[in-house]
């Protein structure tokens, strides 16, 4: 029976949409008490986020369904309670930070439950200064939320869910859209109200190492809507759920697999800084670093891309770039990275022609960009936006990508041949007649890198190209990206995930204040303490591994690491 | 998309919010030199066979309200008031028209079609003169002239892109178990 | 911040008052000086509403470019009347005073000329406190103002969204319409045909609007999930309470509405008429 500290239970739950005719939760048993915090993992249309839904209430109550068994907060059915009276006990905070923000401001926001209480004004102002100091953002009480970057955003999010002192709080992909260092201090935050407020936590999140940051009391995994395995972090990550369940393992775990460590939950592996290896272990880590071949360097190439002092200054007078000097080779494939604000995108503007340089001069093919329209420099260097929803305009997936070449005067016919052919390289030709509607995440950004594709450009930018995907999405998006990569065409990818850096990069561009402190391998960026710090990076936990290993050169590790990593996922 | 009223109010707001920036920000070139379009009828539209009478009056009350208000010359309120009524019109097409299932075919065409000439005739033709006389008292044929022309220009634009949005609306909404692979 | 609507932060005596006095005050005054055609009180009311710049601490320089813009659609818009309704003055008036001819049915008349005066004193009349409410009303204090003169709260809190995410909405546009200008898609180009503007333009608007759709449906979430709507009440942060002055200038703009009324009675009609 449910007593005073049990927060959730599921018990027997199963849930379907009125409008599917599957259910999307099957069979569940889960119970949260006061003071736990789990981490909800699985892929994308694992059914996760209609869990969470379940507990705050929008499930049934915005969404409509039939349920069956039963899920109760502290002891009452959620059926029976209202939306609002469920927000009293779970407060929710959603991934999507700004429009979550829907005050004008951060003190508005903050209160936004107090006002609909009917709270009156001088109380409700002391505790929404109270709140913010909370969460450290009692200095911007009166910032309007385009002024605020993403982690701040999400820190006011989480205040106005603390003002209500919620025993449930229940976290939707915390870390999708926060750069590295944010993305830990979000969990430091996390961690410091679930002591403080003994809550329980639920934070629904694929990347596991990162929310793992803090610990955890529990694992949950989901597929196809049912909990597949549900164990503390240790076991979890000795066992092959997370394999089997498509989620990423963090990075020290994979290498010390390939270095052939056994693996077991005594040895607390589920934080790098804790994890206990013998003489034994360390040795074998050794040994593997020295047998992986090093990779052929490959030879120096033409330039496309070339900056020279590149300096931007918006009309508003906020400068975002300054004195920025930058060769990109043909055939490349690199990051350019930084923490929110940084230039990253103004940057990626500033060679697209979407604004105009300042100062300096950029060369795209030997040519004077300056003398090119943005039509004209789209020839060479195509831009791909984060969102793929923002790019699909047509219906049909073959119309679209044959709408930029009809709109520059190709005729229809040649058009949509040219357009099949790119299909095909694309993978894509079997949906050609398909709504853009129908596809999958992954397949929507084939299609806009395809529409891209089509002007045959020697080089393509993509912004944050698999910002908030799981481990399924990510690979295939990524993958296709390295295919498109070996036939030639350069890709600049603006990211703030490590991980895309080490598995597929080559060189990292990092910007601090529209500045370029780095140009770099990745390896050699993520182990270099002071860029990691100022550029708000966070040091790959495989620079602790090599220290833990005695291992001096730690920028050689992660390199084998690469080496070996790609060699054996290229194999699969 | 769900239904509830707190839906029904973001509704209001997001689509007074598109309103703004489309009379705002979008230069489409009208035949007649130095206009544009306004193609924020064509959105108008749109939303109100998607949300109905009441919301699309007051999303194209209050967006064409802000949009004259960051202009700073004052509101037209004549204006205005007949937009809020061409969206409240348009609005009767949600009875008929479906969207949200999928169906936007050539009776769904026809009646979307209907709707808005009926929305904008009353709104450009009756309410903009009408209260142009009534508040302003500006002389009878200057304000029916202008009453047309804009009446006439949003019928088309509202043909065009209101037609294709809901077009493309329906079509993004697949019918389930119709899709196969092609080789 | 939010400066499609350009509020100017600077203390002063306007800025203290409340948003919703303002905002009744602009009702008010808006109807005072749209009602009526009384030349002298037309000029009443710009006198006054150049004291409420002056006390507003609004510069010149702030308001430069609305100014111009007006000015031109001023002009444009008294040859339209003119073109249209030559004799409208005298229509009004009932007196035919002709100052010139003029080329085709058209002749210059005293009374026409005055009419038109009249038109243009009564754009100045209205406009000042058009610009002041906008200039001195934070935008995030409009919906508790709105709320307070009465109307619904959720009413009030769709004006308060839309001024939230115009700002965002329109970055994204603006985003959105580059990316495709790459494309080599053009809608405000005259080199292509009326139809294939149209069309590109629906077609570079659906994805605006598919992620508007997603945006209603996250922020509706969002309110509903912090209790939106479920009292017959809200409080406002940013309400802020009446004093003195909001009561003394509100009764003042009462006042101005209440002269135009007692002016129409006097005058016999809305037109102060000199040719009689």
């Amino acid at each position: 029976m449910d007593n005073e500290s049990t927060a959730v239970v599921f018990e027997d739950f199963s849930f379907k949409y009125d409008a599917q005719s599957e259910p999307t939760l099957k069979n569940i048993n889960l119970t949260v008490r006061r003071g736990e915090k789990i981490i909800l993992a699985g892929p994308s249309g694992c059914g996760k986020s209609t869990l969470a839904n379940c507990i705050n209430g929008l499930v049934p109550f915005s969404y409509k369904g039939e349920m069956t068994g039963s899920v109760r907060i502290f002891g009452r059915q959620t059926s029976e309670m209202s939306i609002a009276e469920l927000s009293r006990y779970v407060g929710t905070v959603l991934q999507d930070s700004d429009n979550q923000f829907i005050g004008l401001t951060v003190g508005e926001d903050i209160s936004f439950a107090m006002e609909n209480d009917c709270v009156d004004q001088d109380t409700m102002k002391a505790r929404a200064l109270n709140a913010a100091g909370e969460v450290g953002v009692a200095d911007h009480i009166l910032y309007s939320p385009q002024e605020l970057s993403g982690g701040q955003k999400q820190r006011v999010s989480i205040a106005g869910v603390l003002v209500d002192e919620v025993p449930i709080l229940l976290f939707d992909e915390p870390l999708a859209n926060l750069d590295p260092a944010t993305g830990k201090s979000a969990m430091v935050l996390i961690e410091k109200i679930r002591r403080e407020k003994n809550a329980a936590v639920i934070i629904i999140e694929h990347r596991l190492e990162d929310a793992l940051y803090c610990g955890a009391d529990r694992i949950v995994l989901m597929n196809d809507g049912r909990i597949t395995a549900d164990l503390p972090p240790n076991e979890m990550l000795c066992s092959s759920y997370l394999n089997i369940n498509r989620i990423r393992e963090p990075l020290y775990i994979t290498a010390l697999k390939y270095a052939g460590v056994e693996l077991k939950p005594e040895m607390k592996v589920s934080s790098v800084r804790e994890i206990e290896l013998c003489g034994e272990d360390k040795a074998k880590v050794v040994r593997w670093m020295e047998s992986v071949p090093a990779p052929e360097k490959k030879p120096e190439r033409e330039t496309i891309v070339s900056l020279r002092n590149v300096s931007f200054t918006y009309a508003t007078g906020k400068k975002a770039l300054s004195d920025v000097s930058l060769d990109i080779k043909k055939g490349e494939m690199l990051s350019l990275v930084g923490k929110n604000g940084a230039g990253k995108s103004t940057l990626a503007k500033v060679i697209c022609g979407f604004e105009d340089s300042t100062e300096g001069s950029i060369l795209i093919s030997g040519r004077d960009a300056s003398e090119m329209s943005i039509k004209e420099r789209a020839m060479h260097i195509g831009y791909v936006m984060q969102n793929p929803n923002s790019m699909l305009s047509k219906t049909m997936i073959a119309d679209e990508v044959a709408w930029g070449l009809i709109a520059r005067g190709m005729s229809k016919e040649q058009a949509s041949k040219r357009s099949e052919e790119m299909l095909k390289v694309c993978g894509l030709y079997e949906y050609r007649n398909w709504p853009v509607g129908a596809l999958s995440y992954g397949q929507k950004k084939r299609v806009t890198i395809a529409s891209i594709l089509v002007y045959d450009p020697e080089m393509i930018i993509l912004d944050e190209p698999t910002a908030g995907q799981d481990l399924g999405h990510y690979t295939e998006i990524m993958e296709f990206l390295k295919d498109v990569n070996s036939r030639g065409v350069t890709i600049l990818m603006i990211t703030h995930d490590m991980h895309l850096m080490l598995e597929y990069c080559e060189r990292s561009v990092v910007l601090l204040d529209g500045r370029i402190i780095a140009d770099d391998k990745p390896e050699n960026i993520l182990t270099d303490r002071d860029i990691i710090e100022k550029a708000a990076l966070k040091e790959t936990s495989l620079y602790e591994l090599a220290i833990k290993c005695g291992i001096d050169d730690a920028g050689g590790f992660v390199g084998t690491f690469i080496n070996d990593d790609r060699r054996k996922r290229g194999h699969e | 998309m769900k239904k509830t009223p707190v839906v029904t109010i973001v509704a209001v707001g997001i689509g007074a919010a598109l309103f703004f920036v489309l009379s705002r920000f979008v230069a489409i070139p009208s035949p007649v030199p130095n206009t544009n379009i306004s193609i924020q009828y064509g959105f108008l539209s749109f939303m109100a066979v998607l949300f109905g009478p009441v919301a699309a009056a007051l999303m194209a009350f209050i967006g064409h309200a802000l949009s004259d208000f960051s202009f700073g010359w004052g509101v037209w309120w004549s204006w205005v008031i007949a937009s809020g009524v061409a969206g409240c019109v348009m609005g009767f097409a949600a009875k008929k028209v479906n969207l949200a299932d999928g169906k936007f075919g050539g009776k769904e065409i026809v009646t979307f079609n209907v709707v808005q000439v009926i929305a904008h005739l009353v709104a450009w033709l009756a309410v903009a003169p009408v209260l142009d006389i009534l508040i302003y008292a500006e002389p009878a044929n200057k304000v029916f002239v202008q009453g047309l022309t804009a009446g006439v220009a949003n019928i088309v634009t509202t043909a065009i892109v209101g037609t294709l949005l809901c077009f493309a609306y329906a079509k993004s909404r697949p019918a389930k178990g119709s899709l196969k692979k092609e080789n | 911040m939010n400066n499609f609507f350009n509020y100017i932060d600077r203390p002063s005596p306007v800025h203290s008052l409340t948003g919703a006095t303002k905002l009744t005050c602009l009702v008010l005054w808006t109807f005072a000086a749209m009602t009526t055609f009384d030349t002298r009180y037309l000029g009443f009311l710009i006198v006054l509403g150049i004291i409420a710049f002056a006390v507003s601490k609004i510069r010149f320089s702030d308001i430069r470019g609305t100014l111009l813009f007006t000015m031109g659609f001023m002009m444009l818009s008294a040859i339209m009347l003119f073109i249209f309704s030559p004799e409208h003055g005298v229509e009004i008036y009932g007196t035919r005073n002709v100052i010139c001819d003029l080329p085709g049915k058209y002749a210059l008349t005293k009374e026409q000329l005055f009419y038109q005066l009249n038109v243009i004193l009564k754009y100045f009349a209205s406009m000042p406190v058009v610009i002041l409410f906008v200039s001195t009303t934070q935008p995030s204090e409009f919906a508790a103002s709105l709320n307070r003169i009465g109307i619904s709260y959720r009413i009030a809190y769709s004006v308060s969204i839309a001024l939230r995410y115009i700002p965002d909405i329109t970055k994204e546009y603006r985003e959105i319409s580059k990316a495709n200008q790459a494309r080599g898609i053009e809608m405000d180009s005259r080199k292509i045909s009326l139809m294939s503007r149209l069309k590109n333009a629906a077609a570079i608007i659906f994805p605006l609007i598919m992620s508007s759709m997603d945006r209603i449906e996250i922020i509706a979430n969002a309110m509903e999930l912090r209790r939106f709507g479920e009292k017959p009440k809200r409080t406002w942060y940013s309400a802020r309470p009446f004093r003195a002055g909001d009561y003394i200038c509100m009764l003042l703009c009462a006042c101005l509405l209440g002269i135009t009324v007692i002016l129409i009675k006097i005058n016999g009609s809305r037109y102060y008429n000199p040719f009689v």
